[in-house]
């Protein structure tokens, strides 16, 4: 058990509890975490779950993998540690990430 | 690059493009007298028979007429029951394959590598002479290059810009409507707003601004490609005209911006002070496909959402008393509207190799099309999806904008204008009633209306 912290575009933050196997946009999704609309559901497929990933906790998420680069590739706020939340799963060794909301989704 | 190519491209570079596409039109003019093209039969409408009297391997929901006489839900819903992935050899565009179940569309669309988009993303075909450079119609990597160049003139940070434009041109339209007396509601508001949104888009001549909605609907509404009513010679005398006025539009801009003029944030100033696109007048067939892109996908598409809306709220009248109660409901409307309207049916992709799919074997090179009209009242993923709910849950999960690569670059575009659309017309009226049936546009393409006779009623002035 530990906790992941949203932080939107206006610097709002949302510290929320980390559910392992869920996904970061479900779990965004779950606590009304505004800012991610998440049209396709979650298949990599709309690009609207976009965040940046916080500093090193890219190391414990991952790069992004080649569908989920094509859809980056088409954000006006792509960064660096760009990745769509829908293909971020959580884990324990999540415990403390912070995710930076771009100020619009695609 | 070869020798012959370079030269091919010079050519294009040289000659200027209304010149080009003339010369496309007598040589289509020639295949067509000298046999090599068929003349594509026109559509004569007839009465569209009950699905339950069918074949299986006899439905052809290409049939242009098959939304204007209400039998698409029937014979879509069949497919999805008992054939998801469906096979009809003989239409009048050919052999195609329909897939007309949410998942599985979704799992084409998503899948770019196994279904391509070349050369084109309708059922049937354009003329090959006026296969301008649409990167709707291109795969990665090509695609992506050319949709990145644009893609900055509708990003959400412009439309910040825009907003205010838009809302100003809409109640402008809005203020100068009849109170109490029947109009044109397709006419008057939605082709006029549309046509006002696309020459903001672009800086295009304001007066001039129902070309833009003439050209696109000659380049969406071809026999060949959707079975509906124009033909190509207008389409070529058509495309004519829209180069000749594009070239003067960027000529214009650039010598206004050579006059120290305040760049503006339309698509033109975009695309002129981008290194990569700054000299695209040089590459005629892909400067012409990129502005015919915008202009035809934002055409029809916001077109028939603003007038489906209106349609959508007469037929579910407890939603408008709903929507009347809490205006907060708007932006969650919006996407229902869109997801009911489904403003393009279809979306039409090619199999690169011999594709598995819901039990179907497609064999590489065959058509495939994805029938998001169809998913979109699938009720697999979509609860009650018939019913018009403007506070729907999940109300974005829709396949309206497709998903993918090409998923619909105008979408904030659209969402954006017609909710000011909405927010102006519930400051203003208190009725919303559509007079009689509205008429439909025949393709198996757009999902349009030519005509709905509207009346309004103002509301009560506040004491
Ligand atoms: C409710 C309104 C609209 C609907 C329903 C709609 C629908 C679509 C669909 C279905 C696609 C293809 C998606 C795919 O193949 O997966 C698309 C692509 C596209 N749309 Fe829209 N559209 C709308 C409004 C607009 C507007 C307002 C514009 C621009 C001004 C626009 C510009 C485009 C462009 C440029 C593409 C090509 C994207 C690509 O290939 O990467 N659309 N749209
Ligand atoms: S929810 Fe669509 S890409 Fe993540």
């Amino acid at each position: 058990m530990g906790s992941i912290t949203f932080i939107e575009h206006d610097g709002a933050e949302h510290a929320v509890e980390i559910e392992t196997g869920k996904s970061l946009m479900q779990i965004a999704m779950n606590n009304g975490v505004p800012g991610i609309d998440a049209d396709c559901g979650g298949e990599a497929a709309c690009g609207t779950c976009h965040v940046i990933v916080d500093g090193d906790w890219i190391a414990a998420t991952g790069k992004a993998g080649d569908e989920e680069l094509q859809m980056l590739d088409m954000t006006p706020d792509r960064a660096p540690t760009s990745r769509l939340a829908c293909q971020i799963i959580a884990t324990d060794a999540m415990d403390g990430l912070v995710a930076r909301l771009p100020e619009f989704q695609m | 690059m070869n020798f012959v190519n370079q030269l091919a491209e010079k050519g294009t570079a040289i000659i200027p493009m209304p010149l080009q596409i003339k010369a496309a039109h007598v040589l289509y003019k020639a295949k067509t007298k000298l046999g090599i093209y068929k003349e594509f039969p026109e559509f004569v409408e007839a009465p569209i028979p009950d699905v339950s009297t069918l074949a299986i391997e006899d439905v052809d929901v290409s049939n242009p007429f098959l939304y204007r006489q209400d039998r698409w839900e029937s014979y879509f819903k069949r497919l999805r029951d008992e054939c998801p992935v469906h096979y009809q050899k003989n239409s009048a565009f050919g052999p195609f394959w329909s897939v007309t179940r949410y998942d599985d569309i979704l799992f084409v669309d998503k899948n770019h590598k196994l279904f391509s988009s070349e050369p084109f993303i309708v059922i049937g075909k354009a003329p090959d002479e006026l296969a301008v450079e649409m990167f709707i119609a291109m795969d990665p990597p090509k695609h992506d290059v050319q949709r990145a160049a644009v893609q900055g003139a509708v990003a959400p940070k412009n439309l910040k810009e825009m907003e205010g434009l838009i809302r100003e041109r809409t109640r402008d339209v809005l203020d100068k409507l009849p109170l109490n007396r029947p109009f044109n509601w397709v006419e008057d508001v939605s082709i006029e707003l549309t046509s006002r949104m696309l020459a903001t888009l672009l800086d295009f001549p304001y007066e001039n601004r129902r070309k833009l909605v003439y050209w696109s609907d000659l380049a969406g509404g071809g026999t060949e490609s959707t079975g509906g009513l124009n033909d190509s010679d207008e389409l070529f005398r058509g495309m004519v005209d829209m180069s000749r006025h594009f070239s003067r539009l960027w000529y214009d801009k650039k010598a206004r911006a050579a006059t120290g003029e305040r760049a503006g944030f339309d698509l033109i100033t975009l695309l002129q002070s981008n290194d990569e696109t700054r000299d695209l007048i040089n590459r005629p067939l892909e400067f012409l496909g990129n502005l015919a892109l915008l202009i035809v996908g934002g055409n029809d598409t916001t077109r028939n959402s603003m007038t489906g809306g209106v349609f959508a709220l007469n037929r579910f009248p407890d939603e408008f008393t709903k929507l009347k109660n809490d205006p907060s409901l708007i932006t969650n409307m919006v996407s229902e509207i869109i997801r009911w309207q489904t403003p393009l049916a279809h979306m039409r992709r090619v199999a690169t190799q011999d594709v598995e799919l819901n039990g179907q074997v497609i064999k590489k090179g065959d058509k495939v099309v994805m029938w998001y009209a169809s998913g979109n009242r699938d009720e697999r993923a979509i609860d009650q999806p018939e019913q018009f709910i403007i506070d729907r849950k999940n109300a974005r999960n829709h396949l309206s904008f497709g998903f993918g690569v090409h998923r619909c670059m105008g979408n904030r575009l659209a969402e954006l204008q017609l909710r000011i659309l909405w927010e102006e017309l519930l400051a203003r009226f208190d009725r919303i009633d559509v007079i009689g049936e509205p008429e439909y546009v025949q393709s198996n393409f757009v999902r349009g209306y030519s005509k709905m006779i509207v009346k309004l009623t103002a509301k009560p002035t506040e004491a």
